[in-house]
């Protein structure tokens, strides 16, 4: 993991974020992430990502499960441990269909929220760089990374006329990493007024 | 942008509907002379068929009414950019509703024992017996015209509600809130009365009932799957006919593609339902109710009883399953035709393989008479779009319609 240096701005409104999206992308900056506190429709378009291919992932998952159920039961009822039940046939479809569907719902499910963790970078005791503390309360935060040909005054020169409020310059990890954060970084800002209001 | 909110019926479109009816008219008259005098079994096959058409087109149009006072319930927006085409879909209640009460009572009153026997119960029968409380004739009769009667007055009411703006200007935030409520109001007493005669005991009765001595707790809902997905088939079809001339501008593939959702899911839905019944029974194996299943999976039904289950569920899970394929107007009609056609095909089994136990027949007259019905709704629903402005412009959701974003 290196690091690296990231020029943040800070934007309060939604409404200036995503002009300001397309001016950053337009002007040929790389943006790392955008950090928002809920959820923006249609901001994954305008940052140009791509659709995510969780889905496939998803129907992949699920017909695993499918074959799994229907393959290990045919096995334990035709070859490993035939029994008679109720006088039904060693195949009986019917009776095999709910397993079936919960194994696919089973394995898609928990193969999905598995991949959906390790795409995001989430789990127990990864840590990740904050930008800034308020982008989980009310601020919306776009991090333009710094690549060699990136002058950073430039940078945050355009970010203010983009509409920023704030706006400084970090070197973090872009990574995340395993441990504790740095002491040294204070996490939480003093109370403002809008926090205790 | 400028709307096109006047729906100017094409030529082709009123030329295409009226020999729709023409061959359903021609149909039914044919199908009189040749089976409706004949014996027993050629006189249940006329009635049979008609039976099964007039109420599968009778409840697939309902569904468009169910559709949008479900969507009012649930504080739905995405729906108002085609909102007036379901409701004008769902005008084709009144005269499919006429004609099927003309038929399911002239079954009754006709002493049509041969397709609801019970009708005359042998004494001893002590099953019939017992079901003589709900399976009687002044029953039938009464709760077939209650029925039809609330569906049609409150399905009017509805479309009046969603009619009173057209002609005022933009609601005030108070306004709007009393607007939505009694919208809500309506929109949950139809839902009551839909609970009370689709979701349980319409289906018994004029379907079910046929197989008097069998029953099945699921179909009720299986039926109502059935017919809500075919009706959502249908939405789709007229909104994707009216694109391509050129109305609904602020549909846009958003829109379809929760249409296209709202097919694959209810597909699996429906799928579901069909499953738990046949399981159930296939798992007891009593005989009283495998005798249902028996000429359908192990007779003559059984290509239709299979073919209806890859039609219905194989292919709209398959097809459907990717979004491009519901974001593609092309695909999208191709699957509201076959919904259509395998549900159509899901009613003359449940129908047919319980009145003519041997034989498959399935002809002209079937074909025919579905031909009556669709030229009946094309007829009624394009009457209905031309009458009033095809988008309620003053709705307080509507904004959410042309911002909607799957």
């Amino acid at each position: 993991m290196a690091k690296k240096k990231f020029v943040v701005g800070c934007f309060d409104d939604e409404k200036v974020l995503f002009p300001a999206v397309k001016k950053v992308r337009k002007a040929g900056y790389k943006i790392h992430d955008v950090y928002t506190p809920f959820p923006i429709h249609g901001l994954d378009q305008v940052m140009g990502l791509r659709d995510t291919s969780l889905h496939t992932a998803g129907f992949i998952y699920g017909i695993t499960g499918t074959t799994t159920a229907l393959t290990f039961m045919s096995w334990v009822f035709n070859k490993d441990w035939p029994l008679n039940i109720g006088g039904k046939p060693h195949f009986p479809l019917p009776a095999f269909i709910p397993i079936t569907f919960e194994l696919t719902v089973l394995f898609s499910a928990v193969g999905m929220v598995l991949t959906f963790c390790y795409l995001c970078q989430l789990a127990p005791f990864v840590k990740k760089h904050h930008f800034h503390a308020r982008a989980t309360d009310d601020l919306f935060v776009m991090v333009l990374e710094c690549t060699s040909k990136t002058k950073e005054d430039e940078a945050k020169a355009f970010l203010e006329t983009v509409g920023a409020k704030e706006i400084n310059v970090q070197v973090a990890e872009d990574g995340w990493w395993l441990g504790r954060y740095a002491k040294e970084q204070k996490l939480y800002d003093t109370p403002t007024e809008n926090s205790l209001a | 942008m400028s709307f096109r909110e006047k729906f100017e019926i094409p030529a082709k479109f009123k030329m295409w509907s009226m020999i729709l009816m023409a061959v359903g008219l021609v149909s039914i008259l044919a199908g009189y002379f040749i089976y409706g005098q004949g014996d027993e079994h050629a006189n249940t096959r006329f009635w049979g068929v008609l039976l099964y058409n007039s109420v599968f087109f009778l409840l697939i149009v309902n569904a468009s009414m169910f559709f949008i006072c479900a969507t009012t319930l649930a504080m739905g927006g995405w729906q108002m950019s085609f909102r007036r085409v379901a409701e004008a879909i769902s005008t084709a209640v009144i005269p499919i509703g006429i004609i099927s009460g003309v038929i399911l009572l002239s079954l009754v009153l006709g002493h049509k024992h041969h397709i609801y026997h019970w009708i005359t119960p042998d004494p001893n029968d002590h099953i019939l017996m017992g079901k003589i409380g709900f399976l009687n004739p002044t029953f039938f009769i009464v709760w077939t015209v209650l029925t039809l009667l609330g569906w049609i007055f409150l399905g009017a009411k509805m479309r009046s509600i969603s009619r009173e703006l057209d002609n005022g200007g933009p609601l005030s935030p108070e306004e709007g809130k009393k607007y939505i409520f009694k919208n809500t109001i309506w929109g949950s007493l139809y839902l009551v009365w839909f609970g009370l005669t689709v979701a349980s005991t319409v289906p018994w009765l004029w379907l079910m009932s046929i197989d008097a001595h069998w029953y099945s707790t699921m179909y009720s809902w299986y039926t109502f799957a059935s017919t809500f997905v075919a009706g959502m088939a249908l939405i789709t079809l007229f909104v994707i006919y009216l694109k391509n001339q050129g109305y609904l501008e602020l549909v846009n593939q958003e829109h379809l593609h929760d249409l296209g959702k709202f097919m694959f899911a209810f597909s699996v839905f429906w799928t579901y339902l069909w499953f738990s019944q046949y399981m159930l029974i296939w798992y007891a194996n009593i005989p009283e109710e495998t005798v249902y299943f028996k000429h359908r999976v192990q007779g003559p039904y059984r290509g239709i009883f299979f073919l209806n289950l890859i039609i219905n569920f194989i292919a709209p899970l398959l097809i459907l399953m990717r979004r491009s394929s519901k974001r593609n107007y092309t695909l999208l009609v191709f699957m509201a035709v076959l919904i259509i056609f395998g549900h159509w095909i899901d009613f003359y089994q449940m129908v047919i393989a319980s009145l003519s136990k041997e034989h498959v027949e399935l002809g002209l007259f079937d074909f025919g008479v579905a031909a009556g019905f669709i030229g009946l709704i094309m007829w009624a629903t394009g009457n209905a779009l031309s009458k009033h402005s095809l988008i309620n412009r003053h709705h307080p959701f509507l904004k959410e319609s042309i911002i909607h974003h799957t």
